[in-house]
């Protein structure tokens, strides 16, 4: 049952028939694992928490440096050197107290990958490199896990869904990752600030849509985005017969070894 | 044939600056060889040492992928749209 304060602020929501008393519930027992929580998650736990998801978790190890406030919304100058886990909290639960959130201070590995994913019913990817991404890709498909996949570079940005068993996942799209040294690390590259804001804000549409069952989510289509030109185009993603993870004959059936690079981009630059 | 290609950011210093190209060839192969003639340095960023296409850069047709059609050899139309996306990672 709700209460009086959940009724007045779940209102715009159970307003929508698509949503409802039983979506806002739905929403509410909902647990979602957000892996960053810099560019791409800070706007994705704000909406998260907002909308009612009750159980968030925050997988980051880093601390809050001044070279994140251009984008990371979550954290403020006070924040400066706190543990980005322990902002992302304080911030949220000032947001919703209905939300419980949990802080795993820690980057995922092959080591803690499938424990952690293990208390959530979907993953919300937020990390920033490619060794990251696959990882997170396979130990999703391996659990089972519905995945919101995110990425930016400079001015674009990607977005689509894995559904396990029901399309095609992140080897599919793209089966291997760029050689380390060809493209821009982290630092060199550079983001336009609202970038991951857009990015971002898509996810938290997309996880919403995942845990109330309704609409068409993202799931064999990837949504790409250009602020310079500013347009969206979808481009279909097909489930690859031939795929090492979701594959008729998969090579990938238990995490591997991914490499520590940082590289962000895959096209060499010019 | 006259098609369009999306240029994404890193390989706009190509084209100087421009986000979207005109382009001329019959099939997608023919396209992206124009693209090497007007914007020197575009092939050795999408293709590999071996004349591949790069495995984490995918080139669509409209909105296929051109690896579930007939790959390079796919023919293009009049007007058609050829988007050369990627993969990216950035995320913090």
């Amino acid at each position: 049952m709700f209460t009086e304060e959940q009724i007045r602020r779940y209102s715009r929501h159970i307003l929508l028939p698509e949503v409802g008393g039983a979506g806002q519930r739905r929403l509410l027992a909902a647990r979602v694992l957000l892996l960053g929580a810099g560019g791409l998650g800070s706007p994705t736990a704000y909406y998260l928490a907002a909308a009612g998801v009750g159980t968030l978790g925050i997988c980051d190890p880093d601390v809050v440096d001044l070279s994140n406030l251009q984008r990371q919304i979550l954290h403020a100058e006070a924040d400066l050197g706190r543990p980005k886990v322990d902002s992302a909290a304080e911030k949220l639960r000032a947001l919703n107290p209905d939300v419980r959130v949990v802080c795993h201070r820690t980057g995922i590995d092959r080591g803690n990958a499938l424990d952690l994913l293990a208390d959530y019913d979907l993953v919300v990817d937020g990390t920033d490199n490619f060794a990251t991404r696959y990882l997170v890709a396979d130990a999703c498909h391996l659990a089972g896990k519905p995945l919101v996949h995110g990425s930016i570079f400079r001015f674009e940005g990607q977005v689509t869904v894995f559904l396990p068993g029901e399309g095609p996942c992140y080897r599919c799209l793209y089966p291997e990752p760029p050689p380390a040294g060809l493209v821009p690390s982290c630092q060199e590259a550079g983001v336009l600030g609202v970038l991951p804001g857009i990015i971002g804000t898509v996810q938290a549409a997309e996880a919403i849509k995942l845990l109330l069952g309704i609409g068409r989510p993202l799931v064999g289509r990837l949504l790409t985005y250009d602020a310079l030109e500013m347009d969206f185009h979808t481009l279909a993603v097909h489930r690859d017969p031939a795929c090492s993870l979701c594959g008729d004959t998969p090579s990938i059936t238990a995490l591997g070894e991914y490499g520590f690079s940082c590289e962000v981009g895959a096209c060499p630059t010019a | 044939m006259s098609v369009k290609v999306r240029i994404p950011t890193p390989l706009r210093r190509l084209t100087a600056g421009q986000g979207e190209v005109q382009s001329q060839g019959a099939a997608v192969s023919q396209v992206l060889a124009d693209l090497e003639t007007q914007f020197p340095g575009m092939h050795e960023r999408l293709f590999d040492e071996a004349g591949q296409l790069r495995r984490f850069v995918n080139v669509y047709l409209n909105e296929e992928d051109i690896r579930f059609l007939q790959g390079l050899d796919t023919p293009v139309g009049e007007g058609d749209l050829i988007s050369i996306v990627p993969a990216i990672a950035g995320g913090a």
